[in-house]
C-alpha cells in the first residue's frame, strides 16, 4: 500500500491578513503560513492507513514558508519520505499547483506506484478549482471528495470511501485503485508531535528535493484575478457594547422583548 | 445550471442557482439550461420553471449524485452546446465535480463564487477567499466557464417559478464499469437531540475553547429552552456528536433563536443557520464573518459571557416567578 499524501502551506487566517500593494493578493511577506486543516487530516488518514495495511506514506507538497516545519512533522508523525518540489514559483494558483504536482508524479520512478493519493477536499485559497480532482484529471485516475473514511483492499485493489452528505446523512463508495480522494476529515483528529519528537526529525531526517518540470504548454485555462479586498463592511450586526453584564441586560431586554425567553 | 437533487427532491441551492442564472440570462439575452441527471427526471422538470429548458440526462447510473460520472455524463453535452457558463451549486454532493467537468471540456474553472454580475458585458465573479476574510474578483475566461456557486447566492425563492418549459430528454451513454460506484448511503445515528425542530439554538464554535466549558453552553441553551450545536470544529474535536453539527457538512437549522458563541462564520457554518429568525453572535474579533449575518453581536470572550448571561436571564425568570 504505497500512499502520497498531498500538503500546501496556506495563510493563518487567524491572524490580520494584510494586501499586497497590487491589490491581487495577500502579502506574502506579512502572513505566517501553515499547513491547510484538510491536509492535516489527509495526512492522519494515511497514517491510519499504513498501520493497518502496512506500505510507505510520501508526504509530497510545491515549495512555500515554512513547509520545511510542516514536512519533518510528518515525518515524525510516522511518514516515510517527504518530498518538496522546488521552483514552481510563491503562492501559485491551485490549477498551476496541480499541473507542476502532476508532471513531478509522471516523470519521478522514485515516486511510483502509488496506490492512493489524499489531498484535503479544499484548501482556503482555492480559486480556479480543487487540488484532487485537478490531480485525477490530469493523472487519469478516479476522483472522489468530501471522504471521511476510508479502508483499503489491496488484492483486490479497491478502496472503500466514505463521505458526507447533506442532513448527516453518508455515502459508501467503491473506487478502483489507484484513485485520488479528497478528504474533508480522518476518523480520528490529527496526532500530535512533541517539540522532542520534531526536533529529532529535524536532526536525523532528510527532506528530498525535486525541481519543477520547465513551465510549458501545459498551462490549464485560467480565469484573471482582477482584485482581492475585505468585504464591505456589510456588517448587518448592531453592536451591543459594554461590560458583560450589560450587554447580558440588554441581551434579555431584546430577547424579552421578541418572547425568546 | 445543473440541478442537484438529494433523495428524490430538488435541493433548495438548486433555485438558489435558477435564481442568480434567470438573472444573468436576462441581463444578456441570453438563454437559461436547466440540466437534470438521473432517471426518470422528467417528473421534476416542472420544477425548474425558472429556466428556458430542462434537458433530462436520463441513465440509471446518474440517480445517485458522483461528481466523476456527472462530469463524464455532462462533459459532451456542455462541450457540444458551448453556453458561455455552467452553473454548479457547491455542496458536499456536487464539491470537485466543477473541476472535474472544467478540465475535460479544456474550460476554466471559478470556485466558490458568493455572486455572479455583467460588468460592462463581461462575466466577472466574486468569490469568498481565507474564510470569508478576503474577496476575489475574477473575469471569467470564455467562451465556456465551469462556476462553482456558494450557497446563499440568491434567496431560493427567487428561483421557484413554475412556468411549463420546454424539456428534452437526452439518453446518456456511460462505460460499463464506472471506477467510482456508488454502494448505499447510511443513516445518522438518531436517537439525539434532533437541532432541526429547536426553538433556541445555542451554538459554539472554537473560540470555546475547551470542551470542559461546555456545561456553561448547555446550561444557557436550558435556560432559553433549547438545545446546544456546534460548527464543524468542536465536533471534530470530539466536544459534541454529529449529530448536533449546524453547516455544510451537517444541518441546515432554522430556530427563533440562534446564538452563536465563539463562531467565525466561515461560510461552511452560516449557510446552515442563515435562516434563523434571530442570530445573536459573540466573538473576541470584531471583523469576524458572523458579525455580517448576525443581527446582533457582541465583541466578547464567550468565556465571560456566558456565565454573565446566564445570570442575567436567571434573575429575569426569579423576578418573573416572584412578581
Amino acid at each position: 500500500m504505497d500512499i502520497l499524501v498531498v500538503l500546501k502551506m496556506v495563510p493563518d487566517i487567524v491572524e490580520e491578513l494584510t494586501l499586497a500593494a497590487d491589490g491581487t493578493g495577500l502579502d506574502r511577506d506579512q502572513v505566517r503560513m501553515i499547513l491547510s486543516e484538510l491536509d492535516d487530516r489527509a495526512l492522519e488518514e494515511a497514517l491510519l492507513l499504513k498501520e493497518r495495511h502496512g506500505g510507505n506514506v510520501t508526504a509530497l507538497a510545491l515549495d512555500a514558508p515554512d513547509l520545511d516545519e510542516a514536512l519533518f512533522a510528518a515525518l515524525a508523525k510516522g511518514a516515510d519520505r517527504a518530498v518538496k518540489v522546488t521552483g514552481a514559483g510563491e503562492g501559485p494558483s491551485t490549477r498551476r499547483a496541480a499541473t507542476v504536482l502532476g508532471q513531478v508524479l509522471e516523470r519521478e520512478e522514485s515516486l511510483k506506484p502509488v496506490d492512493l493519493i489524499l489531498t484535503g477536499v479544499q484548501a482556503i485559497d482555492d480559486l480556479d478549482g480543487l487540488l484532487a480532482p485537478l490531480l485525477a484529471s490530469l493523472l487519469g485516475l478516479p476522483f472522489l471528495g468530501v471522504v471521511i473514511q476510508v479502508s483499503v483492499d489491496g488484492s483486490a485493489r479497491k478502496a472503500m470511501a466514505t463521505k458526507e452528505c447533506p442532513n448527516g446523512f453518508q455515502a459508501r463508495f467503491e473506487v478502483d485503485l489507484p484513485a485520488v480522494l479528497g478528504i474533508q476529515s480522518a476518523e480520528k483528529t490529527p496526532r500530535y508531535v512533541p517539540v522532542g519528537k520534531l526536533r529529532a526529525a529535524m536532526k536525523s531526517r532528510t527532506i528530498e528535493l525535486l525541481p519543477a518540470s520547465p513551465a510549458g504548454e501545459a498551462a490549464l485555462a485560467a480565469s484573471e484575478l482582477l482584485e482581492m479586498e475585505k468585504p464591505e463592511e456589510a456588517v448587518q450586526a448592531e453592536f451591543l457594547e459594554g461590560s458583560p453584564e450589560e450587554v447580558s441586560e440588554k441581551l434579555c431586554e431584546i430577547l424579552s422583548g421578541r418572547s425568546l425567553m | 445550471m445543473v440541478a442537484e437533487q438529494w433523495r428524490g427532491g430538488i435541493s433548495e441551492v438548486t433555485h438558489e442557482a435558477l435564481a442568480l442564472g434567470r438573472e444573468l440570462a436576462d441581463a444578456s439575452h441570453a438563454k437559461l439550461t436547466a440540466v437534470l441527471l438521473g432517471s426518470g427526471g422528467g417528473d421534476r422538470a416542472e420544477l425548474l420553471g425558472d429556466a428556458d429548458l430542462v434537458l433530462c440526462l436520463d441513465h440509471p447510473s446518474l440517480d445517485e449524485f458522483v461528481p466523476a460520472v456527472y462530469a463524464e455524463a455532462l462533459s459532451p453535452l456542455v462541450a457540444g452546446r458551448e453556453p458561455r457558463c455552467v452553473l454548479i451549486p457547491l455542496t458536499n454532493l456536487s464539491m470537485g465535480l466543477e473541476t472535474l467537468l472544467s478540465v475535460r471540456i479544456g474550460a476554466p474553472a471559478v470556485t466558490f463564487c458568493r455572486d455572479l454580475q455583467i460588468v460592462d458585458g463581461r462575466l466577472q465573479a466574486r468569490c469568498v477567499v481565507y474564510g470569508g476574510k478576503l474577496e476575489a474578483t475574477l473575469q471569467v475566461s470564455g467562451p465556456t466557464a465551469v462556476l462553482g456557486l456558494l450557497p446563499g447566492v440568491r434567496p431560493a425563492a427567487a428561483g421557484t417559478g413554475t412556468r411549463k418549459v420546454e424539456v428534452e430528454v437526452i439518453p446518456v451513454s456511460l462505460p460499463e464499469a464506472l471506477k467510482v460506484r456508488f454502494k448505499e448511503h447510511v443513516e445518522p445515528e438518531a436517537g439525539d437531540v434532533d437541532i432541526t425542530h429547536q426553538d433556541a439554538l445555542v451554538a459554539v464554535g472554537r473560540g470555546l475553547m475547551d470542551e470542559e466549558n461546555l456545561p456553561a453552553a448547555e446550561e444557557l441553551a436550558k435556560l432559553l429552552g433549547g438545545a446546544v450545536c456546534g460548527s464543524r470544529p468542536t465536533i471534530d474535536q470530539g466536544w459534541l456528536p454529529l449529530s448536533r453539527q449546524v453547516g455544510k457538512s451537517g444541518y441546515t437549522v432554522k430556530p427563533k433563536l440562534y446564538l452563536a458563541l465563539g463562531i467565525s462564520g466561515a461560510p461552511e457554518h452560516t449557510e446552515g443557520m442563515r435562516g434563523a429568525g434571530l442570530i445573536v453572535a459573540v466573538n473576541m474579533d470584531r471583523q469576524a464573518p458572523i458579525f455580517q449575518v448576525a443581527h446582533y453581536g457582541i465583541v466578547a470572550d464567550v468565556l465571560d459571557l456566558m456565565p454573565a448571561l446566564a445570570a442575567a436571564i436567571e434573575s429575569r425568570k426569579d423576578a418573573a416567578g416572584h412578581g
